[in-house]
């Protein structure tokens, strides 16, 4: 299509004019972090906000899954479901039951390399609120029913899981990925590993995981500089000083163009793809990131999006994204498709991959991209919760302080040689791993 | 559930769920938003949701269609339409509406429900004209060709594979709603049957579009850095001069009376943990005996909502018969509501055992009805979910346009918390003793195929 009137053409000039200002002013960062230390020693990065009573915190504890111990695969994952299931001398339905009454949001969470938690109060519950975190934190109870209870939930999950098209591909991806690594593994723990793991466990977990020389906090809300340091003594004084010490080592990724099918009977096949990406502290990062999100982050804008998608119609969600963990590093694509499209919509992924590595991209879709990555940045900060938790993502990836409002002068210094250089380094097809389930037409699993 | 234009590869969309979950328990307390709102000369209504922390807006327009006003044999159409949205307009050629909005470092997207479609926008707020130009230019001029809508139908035919057809759990719903609702178009799926889907032709499409795509049929939202005063100007320039229509009447097939009890079993060899349900027709705020609507919102905390409910307590801590236990009610639809009871099996439970559990808990509710004590904490449960909601900056826009879209009004919204706080304990009892009623019920048991 093309423009044909007068009008559209001033439309069109009119929004490039748009585009410029983008470039050349940036909008001004509204949230500034500061780092917040307590009488105690213990560090936060903390934003104000008294627009509504509400506080929130955010932590996480290095060391996620992957230091589960071998036959105890997640062992981090059963734990992230009983730390809120009693603790003191408050046993699990009292535990819960003030939580509800009191509107306290409490969770905890297992990645692969961070064990994490978030608490959400109102101020006027905050007193109760930091009681119970401080002792989920330091004294659990793990008593019998919840166990056995929040076991048998976990256990429910993992069944699913077995049949679940996208669990299963991931599963897969990863264990061909790391064969000899704790990456490899799956983090939530298999049904064998999740039935033996005993209440004894739990409490090594919590005494060798969860301390204070690997934690990391975050805080939004309504509370002063002075007070919140008074408060996180309060919350996380009590837990010991180190954590057991840890090794996990770096690796790179098998990828060596292996093809997985995993025949289920199913109409849509679901097709993961992926190879060694770029880890945080890599020069070429936010190349790499600026890159994937031309190719294949953007979502209505990338070329994955519009050759796959747009033009042939072949998926519904086609996508590719940056995974830059502590010790390795992937790029990963996905696609889920008509059994009988799959063998195309592979191949198309596949050209892509090649044509991005040879041609790169133009100084026109570079400069789209970053007025769209530099333009969106504000847009993340939408909620208490997720501002949290980029504080604490920062603190995770070693990031400072005032990253928030480095970060678009990091976007904007990548050039047109940075992204194609990156592309030939990371996207090269011919070592992609490929894990399709379903039946597919036409795609068969090397040997 | 509100299906998106697209499922963000690599990212979930919690909010979707976190809106279903915001509206079956609204948000409130005193006033919940304090939103401001007018009316263009055109019919269209605007409303603006003030929330000051970052120079930020949530743009939306709301369009008062959904799957429930579709025609016989064209489920799917609001939805296809909603993905075809995205093509070219007299102004503008295929794609550029979001290549503009990305470009200006914007986030967009669209949803289509049973009661409503609604486009999106988040963007700087010095940015806010140009997306309500271009939102403004699709209302009216979009131009759809065969080359566009064939690969379209492509994609919609595979979100509905990943969506219903891969998940044995999707199938079932499915066919429990089609089953609950006898002649209410509700029966229907949102993403439409796949031959529906199919058989969808531009013409059909293009005349839905010009029927209900229309200011008098439309709902202005922002929410953000932004006042009426600033909005007003604007919303006059780009919506305003957009002619009015002929009004649209939402018409539906009624319910006739449901006099049978119905059962659905799917059993598949992709099942690994089953599941049982029964959802019951229930009133809502536009929809029958619309005074139990509130009384059954606590209803619904106090029995199946969280781990310190009563039938978590009851079935998955006590008697230990159950992995999960719980209740959704949704009553702010336009047409019926429904009141769900769901339970799955601790392996080795079987299916009649965890049945005849929850029937029982349902009975002790019913004679012995609930406490005066676990009213108030269920109403202050709901009450600081109000101060919750004001946190996120497009809640209130959400909240506000699926209510107005559906037929609600923003006092609905607004004295929500004071409604909540009105209801009494009989009156609670009362909703408990009519709901339910299974005459009015379908049960779904979802099966792992029975091994021969």
């Amino acid at each position: 299509m093309k423009y044909n009137s007068l009008k559209s053409t001033q439309i069109v000039f009119s929004l490039i004019l748009v585009g410029l200002i983008a470039i050349t002013s940036q909008p001004a960062q509204a949230i500034t972090a500061q780092q917040v230390t307590s009488p105690g020693g213990l560090n936060a990065w903390f934003v104000p906000d008294n627009t509504n009573p509400i506080l929130t915190i955010k932590f996480a504890f290095r060391g996620g899954a992957a230091l589960d111990p071998a036959g105890k695969e997640g062992l981090s994952n059963v734990v992230s479901g009983l730390l809120d299931e009693g603790a003191g001398n408050i046993d699990s339905q009292t535990f819960q039951q003030t939580l509800n009454d009191l509107s306290i949001g409490l969770s905890f969470d297992s990645g692969r390399d961070e064990f994490s938690g978030q608490l959400t109060t109102l101020t006027r519950n905050q007193e109760t609120a930091f009681d119970l975190l401080r002792l989920a934190l330091t004294e659990p109870r793990f008593d019998a029913e919840p166990v056995e209870r929040i076991r048998s939930q976990i256990m429910v999950r993992l069944k699913r899981n077995l049949e679940a098209p996208h669990a299963i591909a991931s599963r897969t991806l990863f264990k061909t990925l790391y064969p000899d690594h704790v990456y490899g593994r799956p983090s939530d723990g298999t049904l064998e590993t999740v039935e033996k793991l005993t209440t004894e466990d739990f409490r090594e977990f919590v005494k060798k995981r969860l301390a204070k020389d690997n934690l990391i906090i975050g805080v939004v809300g309504d509370i002063t500089a002075e007070e919140l340091g008074i408060r996180l003594d309060q919350l996380f004084g009590a837990l010991p000083d180190t954590a057991a010490s840890w090794t996990v080592a770096d690796v790179d990724p098998v990828d060596k163009g292996q093809t997985i099918v995993i025949e289920r009977d199913i109409p849509q096949s679901s097709i993961l793809v992926a190879q060694k990406g770029l880890m945080r502290p890599d020069p070429d990062f936010y190349a790499a990131f600026v890159m994937n999100h031309m190719f294949g982050g953007g979502s209505f804008t990338s070329r994955l999006y519009a050759e796959i998608r747009e033009k042939r119609g072949l998926v519904y969600s086609v996508g590719t994204g940056l995974y830059p963990f502590d010790h390795s590093a992937l790029i990963l694509g996905s696609a889920g498709t008509a059994n009988e499209r799959a063998h195309e919509t592979l191949s198309v992924l596949k050209t892509e991959w090649e044509k991005m590595a040879a041609d790169g991209v133009t100084q026109n879709e570079l400069d789209d991209a970053k007025t769209f990555l530099t333009g969106s940045y504000p847009l993340r900060f939408s909620s208490s919760g997720r501002i949290a938790s980029m504080l604490v993502g920062m603190q995770v990836a070693n990031l400072s302080v005032d990253y928030m409002q480095k970060r678009n002068s990091f976007i904007e210094a990548v050039s047109l040689d940075d992204i194609n250089r990156v592309a030939k380094r990371i996207l090269i097809s011919e070592n992609l791993v490929t894990v399709v389930v379903g039946k597919p037409d036409g795609i068969t699993s090397t040997n | 559930m509100p299906l998106n234009r697209s499922r963000l590869a690599m990212r979930a969309l919690p909010f979707i769920a976190g809106f279903f979950v915001a509206l079956a328990s609204p948000l409130a307390s005193a006033s919940v938003f304090n939103p401001e709102t007018f009316m263009l000369d055109n019919g269209m209504q605007v409303v603006v949701v003030p929330n000051h922390r970052v120079p930020v807006v949530t743009h939306m327009v709301w369009y008062r269609v959904g799957s429930a006003d579709e025609a016989t044999n064209e489920s799917g159409i609001a939805h296809f339409l909603e993905h075809l949205m995205f093509k070219g307009t007299k102004k503008r050629k295929n794609g550029e509406f979001s290549e503009i909005v990305a470009r200006n470092g914007g986030r967009e997207n669209a949803f289509t429900s049973t009661d409503f479609t609604a486009y999106h926008q988040t963007i700087a707020v010095d940015r806010l004209e140009l997306v309500m130009e271009m939102e403004a230019d699709r209302m009216t001029n979009l131009v759809i060709t065969p080359d566009q809508v064939e690969p379209e139908r492509q994609v919609v035919l595979e979100e509905r594979r990943s969506r219903v057809e891969n998940e044995p759990g999707s199938i079932l719903r499915e066919h429990l709603n089609a089953t609950l609702f006898m002649s209410h178009p509700y029966r229907n799926p949102v993403i439409g049957w796949k031959h529906d889907i199919e058989g969808l032709d531009i013409d059909r499409i293009l005349a839905f579009y010009k029927r209900w795509y229309a200011p008098n049929n439309a709902i202005l939202v922002v929410a953000g850095d932004i006042t009426a005063e600033k909005l007003r100007p604007l919303a006059e320039k780009y919506y305003g001069i957009i002619p009015r229509q002929l009004d649209t009447v939402r018409q539906r097939a009624k319910e006739p009376p449901q006099l049978a009890e119905r059962r659905v079993t799917l059993r598949d060899k992709r099942v690994r943990q089953p599941s049982w349900r029964r959802i019951y027709l229930a009133p809502g705020l536009l929809w029958g005996e619309s005074n139990h609507t509130y009384p059954l919102e606590l209803l619904s905390n106090i029995v199946g909502s969280g781990a310190s409910s009563r039938f978590y307590k009851s079935l998955v801590i006590e008697q230990k018969i159950a992995v999960a236990a719980g209740v959704h009610y949704s009553g702010d639809n336009r047409g019926p509501g429904r009141f769900v009871v769901y339970a799955s099996p601790r392996p080795g439970v079987d299916m009649e055992t965890l049945e005849a559990a929850v029937l029982k808990e349902i009975d002790t509710l019913q004679s012995d009805g609930v406490s005066e004590d676990e009213l108030d904490r269920a109403k202050t449960r709901l009450l600081s979910e109000a101060i919750y909601a004001r946190d996120s900056l497009s809640g209130g826009a959400r909240v506000i346009g699926s209510a107005l879209a559906t037929g609600l009004t923003i006092d609905d919204v607004e004295k929500w918390p004071d409604r909540i706080s009105a209801v009494t304990r009989d009156a609670v009892n009362e909703a408990a003793k009519a709901i339910f009623n299974t005459q009015q019920s379908v049960t779904g048991l979802l099966l792992p195929e029975e091994k021969s």
